[in-house]
C-alpha cells in the first residue's frame, strides 16, 4: 500500500518535470500564458472539488474568493510601490479576505442543508461583484485597472513570462501535495464520510459543523491564492474576476476531470483552457464556436449522464476494481489449495 | 443491580400515532438486554430515543444516572452508547476498511489531524482488519461499501459498532437480511462481547427464538407500550405475551422484516 502511494508521487513529480522542461522547449507567448492559465484555473478547481468533491458541500459563488484574491493583491500593489514586500503583503491580504468570508459564509450556512450554503455563497458572490463595480475610487469600476507588479532581478527581467510560469507551476505542485496530504489525512477521511452520510458521522462521535468550517476555509484560502496569481499574470483586475463564469469553469473542470480527485481538477482545467483556446480560433468557420460556452453545455450534460466521475475518477475506479478481483481470486485459491 | 441506562415515561409521537408510549425500563449494567416485537411496535423509534436520533415528546433519558435527553446523538456516542443501525447506514463511496477505520479514529480521538497520512496510523489499520476478520468480512477490505451485499453491508455495521468500543452497545437486528449460515457466526461474535462481561448489550430482535438464549432480560413491545419485561423463561410463559405477540402474528418467525418499526 505504502508503496503504491509512493509510485504515484513519482510519476506526478515525473510530471512536473515535463512541466518545469516546457518553457525552455516551446517559449511562445500564447502558449505560456495559456499554461499559465491551466494552473491558475487547476488550483482555483481544486479548491472547488475540496468542497463538492470531497465534502459534498455545493458553492455557487466561488468565484468570490478568487474575485477576493486579484483584487488584494491589485489594490496592495497599486497604493503601495510596487515590491517584492507588497507582493507578499497582497497575499496575505487576499489569504486573509479569503478566509474570513468563508468562515462567516461557513458559520452562518453549514449548520443547515447544503444548498443554504449554495444560495449563501451565490448571493455574496453578487453582493461582491456590484461592489467592485460601485466602488469606484477603490476598484475603477467596470474598467478595472492595470497595476505594475515587482520588477525582477537584472536578467531575470527578460525572461519575466517564464518567472511567473514557474511561480504558478510551484504553487500548484506545493498546493496539490499539499491538499493530497490533507485528503489522506484522518481529516480528510471524515470530510468524505461527512460527503458520504452526515447522519453516520454523527453517530459515530464526530460533529459535523467544525469539519464543514474548517474545509470552507481552507477552500476559500486556496481559491483566493488562485485569484493572487490570476491578477499578476494578467497585471490587470476587472469585475469579470467575480463573475458567476469563474464558478462555471471550476465546476466544469472538477466534473470533467473527476469529482473527488485532485488531479482531476488540473486535468480539467487543462482540457477545457485548450478547448477554448482552440474552439474560439474556429470561430471564422462558423459563428457557433465563438459562443464555445454553449458547446461546453452540451459536454456538461452529456459528462454527467455518460461520465458521471470524470476521466480520473473512471479511471480509479477501474483499477480499484481490479484491485479487489485480484484479491478476491488469491483468496479463493487459498481456500481451494 | 445499578441500571446504565433509564428511561423514564418515555413518549414520542409523530403528529397523531403515538410510536413509543410511556416506557419506563431500566437496563442493567454489563448484562444482555432484548428487545422483541412484531413489526411497528416501536422497537426502532425506541432505540432511536437512546441514541438520540430522535427526541422525545415526552420523558427522560439517563445514562449513568444523568439526564441525556438533550444531548445529541455525537454526545451520546462519545459518552458510550453505540448503535448499529437496521436499515443499512454505512458510508457508500468508501472502502469497508475505510468505515471501520473512521470508527476507530472517532475513538481514539484523531479528529483533527491534517498533517499526517493515515497510513501513518497502523495501528488503526490493523485493528480494523482484525475487527473484519471478526465479522467475516475481511476478504472484501478494500472494496467499496456500495458494492457489497446487503448481508455484507449488516456485517460492516457491526463491525463499525465494534470497532466503536462503547460501553453501551445498541443493537437494531444485526442479523437482518443475513446468509442464514452466516448467522451462527455472527451471534458468536455478540455472544463473545457478552462473555467479556464489561460491556452493556441491547438487541433489538425480531425473531424471538433466537436471542433467548443470548439474553439476561427481554423486554416486549407492544403498539409502542412495553409489554413486559422480565427473564427470558418468564416472557416465554407470560400470557399477555403469548396472545399479544406469538398468538397474534403466527408467522412472525419467518416474516423478514422490511421496514422500521
Amino acid at each position: 500500500m505504502m508503496q503504491k502511494v509512493q509510485k504515484s508521487t513519482w510519476i506526478y513529480l515525473l510530471f512536473s518535470l515535463v512541466l518545469v522542461v516546457i518553457p525552455f522547449v516551446k517559449d511562445e507567448r500564447w502558449f505560456l500564458f495559456l499554461l499559465i492559465q491551466i494552473f491558475i484555473f487547476g488550483i482555483f478547481a481544486m479548491s472547488y472539488d475540496l468542497l463538492l468533491g470531497f465534502t459534498g458541500i455545493v458553492s455557487f459563488g466561488h468565484a468570490m474568493f478568487f474575485g477576493i484574491g486579484a483584487y488584494s493583491v491589485g489594490i496592495t500593489l497599486e497604493r503601495l510601490e510596487p515590491t517584492f514586500f507588497s507582493f507578499l503583503l497582497g497575499i496575505f491580504f487576499a489569504a486573509m479576505a479569503g478566509g474570513i468570508v468563508a468562515l462567516i459564509a461557513g458559520v452562518l450556512t453549514l449548520r443547515l442543508k447544503s444548498h443554504y450554503y449554495a444560495m449563501l455563497t451565490l448571493a455574496l458572490a453578487s453582493l461582491f461583484l456590484v461592489l467592485a463595480e460601485k466602488w469606484r475610487s477603490l476598484t475603477m469600476g467596470n474598467d478595472g485597472f492595470t497595476f505594475k507588479i515587482p520588477e525582477l532581478p537584472e536578467g531575470l527581467q527578460d525572461h519575466r513570462n517564464t518567472v511567473i510560469y514557474m511561480f504558478c507551476l510551484l504553487s500548484m505542485i506545493l498546493i496539490f501535495f499539499g491538499l493530497r496530504r490533507l485528503t489522506q489525512s484522518p481529516l480528510g477521511k471524515i470530510l468524505q464520510a461527512i460527503r458520504e452520510n452526515e447522519q453516520r458521522v454523527e453517530s459515530l462521535g464526530f460533529r459535523i459543523m467544525p469539519y464543514k468550517v474548517i474545509i470552507s476555509v481552507i477552500s476559500g484560502v486556496v481559491a483566493s491564492f488562485a485569484g493572487v496569481l490570476y491578477a499578476i499574470s494578467l497585471r490587470f483586475v476587472d469585475t469579470s474576476v467575480f463573475a458567476i463564469d469563474v464558478t462555471l469553469d471550476a465546476l466544469l473542470m472538477t466534473i470533467i476531470g473527476g469529482v473527488g480527485t485532485l488531479v482531476g481538477p488540473i486535468i480539467g482545467a487543462g482540457l477545457i483552457e485548450f478547448a477554448h483556446h482552440y474552439l474560439s480560433e474556429l470561430s471564422d468557420v462558423h459563428w457557433i464556436f465563438e459562443r464555445w460556452i454553449i458547446l461546453f453545455g452540451i459536454v456538461y450534460i452529456l459528462a454527467v449522464i455518460f461520465f458521471p466521475f470524470g476521466i480520473v475518477g473512471t479511471i480509479q475506479r477501474s483499477f480499484a476494481k481490479r484491485k479487489q478481483r485480484k484479491q478476491e481470486v488469491t483468496k479463493s485459491k487459498k481456500i481451494a489449495g | 443491580m445499578e441500571p446504565i441506562i433509564e428511561t423514564k415515561g418515555l413518549t414520542i409521537a409523530f403528529g397523531g400515532h403515538v410510536a413509543v408510549n410511556q416506557v419506563s425500563v431500566q437496563i442493567p449494567k454489563n448484562l444482555f438486554t432484548s428487545v422483541i416485537g412484531p413489526n411497528g411496535a416501536g422497537k426502532t423509534t425506541f432505540f432511536n430515543l437512546l441514541s438520540g436520533q430522535l427526541a422525545p415528546t415526552e420523558g427522560t433519558v439517563f445514562y449513568k444516572g444523568k439526564d441525556i435527553t438533550n444531548k445529541s446523538p455525537t454526545e451520546r456516542t462519545r459518552l458510550g452508547i453505540g448503535r448499529s443501525f437496521q436499515i443499512t447506514n454505512v458510508f457508500p463511496n468508501l472502502t469497508v476498511l475505510e468505515n471501520v477505520r473512521l470508527a476507530i479514529q472517532s475513538r481514539e480521538n484523531v479528529r483533527y489531524q491534517i498533517f499526517k497520512h493515515v497510513k501513518q496510523y497502523p495501528a488503526f489499520e490493523d485493528e480494523a482488519m482484525e475487527i473484519l476478520e471478526k465479522v467475516l468480512l475481511e476478504s472484501r477490505a478494500h472494496a467499496l461499501a456500495v458494492s457489497l451485499s446487503h448481508g455484507e453491508k449488516r456485517k460492516l455495521e457491526i463491525a463499525m459498532l465494534l470497532a466503536l468500543d462503547t460501553e453501551v452497545l445498541l443493537l437494531d437486528e444485526p442479523t437482518a437480511g443475513m446468509s442464514l449460515e452466516e448467522v451462527p457466526a455472527i451471534l458468536e461474535v455478540i455472544r463473545n462481547i457478552k462473555q467479556q462481561g464489561n460491556r452493556t448489550i441491547v438487541l433489538i430482535e425480531h425473531k424471538m427464538d433466537m436471542v433467548l438464549g443470548l439474553s439476561d432480560q427481554v423486554m416486549v413491545l407492544y403498539h409502542g407500550e412495553l409489554l413486559a419485561q422480565g427473564k427470558p423463561e418468564e416472557i416465554m410463559e407470560n400470557e399477555t405475551v403469548q396472545s399479544a405477540y406469538i398468538g397474534g402474528n403466527t408467522d412472525g418467525k419467518h416474516t423478514t422484516e422490511t421496514g422500521t418499526s
